[in-house]
């Protein structure tokens, strides 16, 4: 038995070009395990304490159901906006060469670095009703702060680095003579930028869009300090998931943390099994 | 070299000796959101009596957030010599799921273990353009109130409480009117913050809603920072008695050794400075005898409620209103 799978070990190991499997992979292995199987294990065990119907009674709560579809519909919206000017923004500070472009460059990272009550509260007083803009889009009948549309701008906030600096690299590295081919061959600016440049950086989009997705869905910080957290109108997931904890409903709080993480993981997943498809297709 | 080594193990006995001769006791003190300034200047003047006493230097360290969550983290390890919160409810979690501390802690110190109180009234802005005068105009079409969210915030619950124990009061008792009242409450409420000091903000800084509903402390605090401009109190005619307790905590005083300063710690604030301190930071003093008349004149007087009288208890209160399914969620499913 035991010189039979050290030989399956030995074989599998000769395969590859580089030495060190064994010692890699199980200190990759031991690592994830403690940072995030076993966290993740413990929730599911917590939650699975309270049985088939307590689980359904929470999912099909109402209030949950309406804080679910508010957590991921504002952080799909959000990141849908990041990807879009974020690619613009990475556009525009890569392909060209202005003043004060290293100075903008830094600024991007700056949602990663502040704390999120910090740009809750920022947001929060630029937007509400007596801010700078808000006073401005209150007047026209438009209600950002204290309602859903806050939680999208909090989210496109905090999102923004993350479609930025997956796209950056990768425009870096995009071959010039591709588009001035493209454009010897008669093929008008857009076509050029439509069937040339974006079939190779959609899955640097791609994946730009699932991090600042995933990274909105868990959001609390800067959200409860925006959203206006009422009820079934502006209160996020994880907002219920402390108002679980509050009342000492541990159970509780684990069976929505299980939902938001099952729904974000298959979000994820699927957006990433396109995104190889599609580097897959690329590579010609 | 071998009298270098001696001359310095020599040093660091007396050095080692002098440090156990006055030693530096740390104590923590968890408590809720408004308290900040009060224990501030609480811990400064109880550790220059306690040098002078004992001659260790103390160090009070004071932890504040939402009550419930301050609860819920000395449960769950934070090791907190003294909790200071909200109400009886959240240190008898401690006491009920953590088993940190008695269940009977409540009858150790004086009044219920209550060395101050507070009550609940209205901060609305100057002039009262919208002529709020009692807990009934906040019901009113138009009226925009802003109060923290009873599940996670402690002062919100006394809020509700207050309101709740109006309407019965205004309805002779009938509970679906009283909900009624609640139900249009609420639906005036743009905001709910999770804790007391996020709805303050949003009230004062913001400039979001007609009238605040808080902590008697909370809005004088508001006043006083405001330079006593912009905003004036209403006093509803009828409001509850909030009481925040306090407690040691009878496992972490034990294993830390720290037992006997806590209990000084505690029994501080039932002494005349105290107590004035207290009075100072907007707090009704427990013991109004030791406070000059002159200080008690910020708290005027108005009929109270009780939480045992009038609710059965913080336990009987909590399932009745605000554990899941309580008559606040209720409120919010029909007010849709």
């Amino acid at each position: 038995m035991k010189t039979s799978s050290f030989n399956l070990l030995h074989a599998w190991r000769n395969r590859g070009p580089l030495p060190g499997l064994g010692l890699t992979l199980g200190l990759s292995l031991t690592w994830l395990s403690l940072i995030v199987f076993i966290p993740l294990l413990a929730l599911l065990i917590k939650a699975a304490g309270l049985g088939w119907q307590g689980w359904w009674q929470i999912i099909t709560d109402e209030r949950v159901l309406g804080a679910m579809k508010l957590s991921f519909g504002t952080a799909l919206f959000a990141a849908l906006a990041n990807s879009i000017i974020g690619t613009l923004i990475a556009w525009v500070l890569v392909r060209y060469r202005f003043y004060g472009r290293a100075f903008i460059d830094a600024l991007i990272d700056l949602p990663f670095a502040l704390p999120t009550a910090v740009a809750g509260i920022a947001l929060t007083a630029i937007y509400a009703g007596n801010g700078w803009i808000g006073q401005y889009l209150e007047q026209w009948g438009y209600k950002i702060a204290y309602a859903p549309a806050g939680i999208v701008i909090a989210l496109i906030f905090i999102g923004l680095p993350f479609t930025v600096r997956t796209l950056q690299p990768v425009l870096e590295n995009l071959h010039v003579e591709h588009e001035e081919a493209a454009a010897s061959l008669g093929a008008s600016r857009f076509t050029t930028l439509w069937r040339v440049v974006f079939p190779q950086i959609l899955p640097a989009i791609l994946t730009g869009f699932s991090l600042a997705f995933a990274r909105g869905v868990g959001e609390y910080g800067s959200v409860i300090f925006i959203a206006g957290n009422l009820p079934y109108v502006s209160e996020i997931a994880p907002l219920l998931i402390v108002i679980k904890l509050d009342e000492f409903d541990y159970a509780g709080a684990t069976v929505i943390a299980t939902l938001m993480l099952a729904s974000s993981f298959l979000i994820l997943f699927l957006v990433n099994t396109l995104q190889r498809r599609l580097a897959r297709g690329q590579a010609f | 070299m071998k009298n270098i080594i001696k001359l310095l193990a020599a040093a660091s006995l007396t050095l080692g000796v002098g440090l156990v001769n006055a030693k530096e006791i740390q104590l923590l003190n968890v408590s809720y959101d408004p308290t900040r300034e009060f224990y501030q200047e609480v811990n400064k003047e109880f550790a220059a009596q306690w040098k002078q006493k004992t001659g260790d230097d103390l160090k009070i360290q004071a932890s504040h957030g939402g009550s419930g969550k301050q609860a819920r983290s000395v449960i769950d390890g934070l090791e907190a010599d003294v909790v200071t919160l909200a109400l009886a409810y959240d240190i008898d979690s401690i006491s009920e799921k953590g088993k940190l501390l008695s269940p009977k802690w409540q009858a150790r110190l004086p009044l219920n273990s209550t060395p101050y109180t507070s009550t609940i009234v209205f901060l609305v802005r100057t002039g009262n353009p919208k002529v709020i005068r009692d807990w009934g105009d906040l019901a009113r079409p138009g009226v925009s109130v802003i109060t923290p969210n009873p599940k996670t915030s402690g002062g919100a619950r006394w809020n509700y409480l207050a309101a709740w124990a109006w309407a019965q009061k205004q309805y002779g008792g009938d509970e679906t009117k009283t909900r009624a009242y609640l139900s249009k409450l609420f639906r005036n409420v743009p905001v709910l913050d999770t804790g007391a000091r996020g709805s303050t903000t949003t009230f004062v800084n913001r400039r979001i809603g007609d009238v605040l509903i808080a902590w008697e402390n909370e809005a004088q605090l508001a006043i006083e920072e405001a330079g006593g401009k912009g905003f004036q109190i209403v006093v509803p005619s009828l409001s509850i008695r909030a009481e925040p307790p306090v407690a040691v905590v009878d496992k972490v005083v034990d294993r830390r050794g720290t037992r006997k300063v806590a209990e000084a710690y505690l029994n501080f604030l039932y002494t005349a400075k105290g107590q004035q301190l207290a009075a100072k930071h907007h707090f009704r003093p427990a013991l109004p005898n030791l406070v000059s008349p002159e200080e008690l004149k910020a708290f005027p007087t108005l009929q109270l409620v009780t939480i045992d009288k009038d609710f059965g208890g913080w336990k009987k209160a909590q399932a009745t209103h605000f554990a899941d399914g309580g008559t606040f969620d209720l409120i919010y499913k029909n007010a849709r």
